[in-house]
């Protein structure tokens, strides 16, 4: 088990990492989810001992490590960059992390084969790494970073330089590959599809801090915080009012509020709705009107420009929806509970994630 | 004629030698695709390329016809064998390589670690190294030279003899030193071309020591570099005379083919020319290992 205990890290007064609780168990995947400067992949580098907190502590399975180098901590890591050494063939790669533990050199490379055949990538055992493309560079990378059998396997956006196809593939392979041999893993993307769909629980994290850290579905569905809620997924803002108790009015419907902080009853707020969690019903007498429409296989996606000039983004299957563009329309809002932001408190640019 | 055979390798050689190995990394850089049907060139980069070879082995030729001509004029290799016979000859040569190879380890040992050092943990002290060693190109030499005599002249005696006294000691130091413009801006170059910081990342994490990191994963990725250091160091030991006549070590090879021109010039030239082609068999070799993985991403020397 890894634990993070109030790991800071200061750059001058900058804190890129802001005191990090985190614990991840045996065999499981935590995926660090955040923009760019968010203090993730800072999360990572001090895990793989490349860089030093200025507070708190890291614990392996209870052990101390914060002051442990890097080339003892037993740590598999694959970098965003190509990181293959390039004066060596794939199978010695592979085999380097156990030259340096002084394995003889027949067993070495018979492990490496065995690994290469893991990956894939057997036939290509005696290439130079500028042979291969990017996805095989870093299938090796991840079989050389297992061929140490690492406590902790590091990943940092090893995606993110490949094009999409090999991309989704290889998502799909890390994490076959992850649960088969059961290695605890720390993965830091800003790729929210990446982290929903590998992770079996995923940190949001913004300045520094991490601000949410659940399962994939409740960070999608009941985000911690507004933050939380905008960087995974596309949202909606909707005006309302606090009630009573604990609740919100948007669009003549009371809702749950999941992170009333003691806003006062009265106060306006915004509240934070996904496409798919609001309907349209065709009404000559409705609030809003259809400006746009894409079809999206599956589902439709429409823009319904309020009267009062509100913007709302509806996801709906393309079975039940027969709405062109041009149609008065009634909006329904599915959800029970929402989160709510606090108006005038735009949404950070790099967080607004990219509609899928 | 003497002039001819320290040109090559003389004060002015260490820039030659610079130009050389520019040519040598064309050599390695990415070729044509073979297959590509070959063209005749145009008439006049025949003419020119005519012009510049005559230039080069024109003189050359003379000089080696001259180093044949032996002392009752007829042709052989007595100045070729003198050079073996000739006690003097023989051991300045020795020192004078082992000058070369104890300045070309210290250049490497010293640099290499420093450039990594910058790089990754140091940046803004680029500027300051950069300024540092170019310091021996910007002083004059005589400068140096007039200071180090001055030193020799002034030091205690224990220093002299620890120092001075040898030309090793005396001279080697010197060397290394007259040597950084060139051996940290070839090994800056080739550092710069790779990923440092995700090689040493990726080394450390898998359990290599520094040590390791240093010689197994950054040396063999920045080779043409490094040689392209040794390169360059050496062709300094084997052709600098100011500094070495000024403190009087006479027993190097540049001032001792001064010595023996003055007397029997053909020996005088013969050591030039086999100076040059000891430089030639050193290019190719260089040129050799640059080319031996093929298809790698080339590295400026220089």
């Amino acid at each position: 088990m890894i634990r993070f205990e109030g790991v800071q890290r200061h750059y001058g007064s900058v804190a890129a990492l802001a005191g990090l609780d985190l614990e991840i168990a045996d065999g499981e995947l935590v995926a660090l989810l955040g923009p760019s400067g968010c203090g993730k992949t800072t999360a990572l580098r001090i895990l793989g001992g490349f860089d030093h907190p200025t507070a708190g502590r890291l614990l392996v399975d209870g052990r101390d490590i914060t002051g442990v180098p890097a080339n003892k901590r037993d740590m598999g890591m694959v970098f965003q960059a190509y990181s293959l050494f390039p004066n060596m063939d794939v199978r010695n790669n592979v085999a380097f992390g156990l030259r340096m533990r002084r394995q003889d050199k027949a067993s070495r490379l018979q492990r490496a084969d065995e690994l290469l055949e893991l990956v894939g990538l057997v036939e290509h055992a005696d290439r130079y790494p500028h042979q291969l493309s990017g996805g095989q560079q870093q299938r090796v990378a991840i079989a050389r970073a297992l061929a140490i059998e690492p406590k902790v396997l590091l990943l940092d956006e090893p995606l993110s330089a490949l094009d999409a196809r090999v991309r989704a593939q290889l998502r799909v392979e890390i994490r076959n590959l992850q649960q088969r041999l059961g290695i605890t893993t720390l993965f830091v993307t800003h790729d929210q599809s990446e982290a929903l769909s590998m992770a079996d629980r995923v940190g949001v994290m913004q300045s520094g801090r991490l601000e949410q850290l659940d399962t994939p579905e409740n960070v999608y569905r009941h985000p911690a915080t507004a933050f939380a809620a905008e960087f995974v997924g596309a949202m909606n803002r909707l005006p309302g009012r606090m009630g009573d108790a604990g609740d919100v009015q948007v669009l003549g419907q009371r809702l749950s509020v999941l992170n009333p902080d003691g806003r006062e009853p009265g106060a306006p707020v915004q509240a934070l709705l996904r496409p798919e969690a609001v309907s349209v019903v065709r009404d000559t007498a409705g609030a809003g009107e259809v400006t746009q429409r894409t079809f999206l296989g599956a589902s439709v996606r429409l823009e319904v420009v309020l009267d009062g000039g509100q913007k709302v983004l509806v996801e709906a299957s393309s079975h039940d929806v027969g709405v062109e563009v041009g149609t008065r329309v009634g909006l329904r809002i599915l959800a029970d509970a929402v989160v709510v932001a606090s108006p005038g408190v735009a949404p950070d640019p790099e967080a607004t994630p990219v509609v899928a | 004629m003497v002039a001819i055979g320290t040109v090559g390798l003389g004060g002015p050689g260490a820039l030659g030698g610079g130009a050389l190995i520019g040519e040598i990394d064309e050599a390695g850089a990415p070729r044509p695709p073979a297959g590509r049907r070959w063209q005749r060139p145009p008439a006049w980069r025949l003419v020119i390329l005519v012009i510049a070879f005559l230039f080069y082995a024109f003189p050359f030729a003379a000089a080696v016809k001259y180093s044949l001509v032996q002392s009752d004029g007829s042709f052989g290799f007595n100045n070729y064998s003198q050079i073996v016979s000739d006690g003097a000859v023989r051991d300045s040569l020795y020192t004078s390589l082992e000058i070369s190879a104890i300045a070309a380890v210290a250049v490497v040992l010293l640099m290499l670690p420093t450039v990594v050092l910058v790089r990754l943990r140091l940046p803004r002290l680029t500027l300051l190294l950069e300024g540092v060693t170019i310091l021996p190109l910007v002083v004059p030499p005589i400068v140096l030279a007039s200071g180090l005599a001055h030193l020799q002249g002034s030091a205690p005696e224990w220093l002299v003899k620890l120092w001075f006294n040898h030309p090793l000691t005396g001279l080697t130091p010197t060397y290394v030193v007259l040597a950084m413009p060139f051996s940290y801006r070839a090994i800056d170059t080739g550092v710069r071309a790779i990923d440092l910081r995700t090689l040493v990342d990726a080394s450390r994490s898998l359990g290599a020591s520094w040590f390791m990191t240093l010689t197994r994963v950054i040396l063999p990725n920045v080779e043409t570099a490094v040689l392209g250091a040794i390169f360059l160091t050496v062709a300094l030991c084997m052709g600098e005379v100011v500094l070495s006549s000024i403190m009087l070590y006479n027993n190097v090879l540049p001032v001792e083919m001064i010595q023996v021109g003055a007397s029997s010039p053909g020996v005088s030239v013969a050591i030039s020319i086999l100076a040059l082609v000891f430089v030639f068999v050193l290019l190719f070799s260089l040129s050799f290992l640059a080319r031996r993985r093929r298809g790698s991403t080339s590295v400026r020397v220089i």
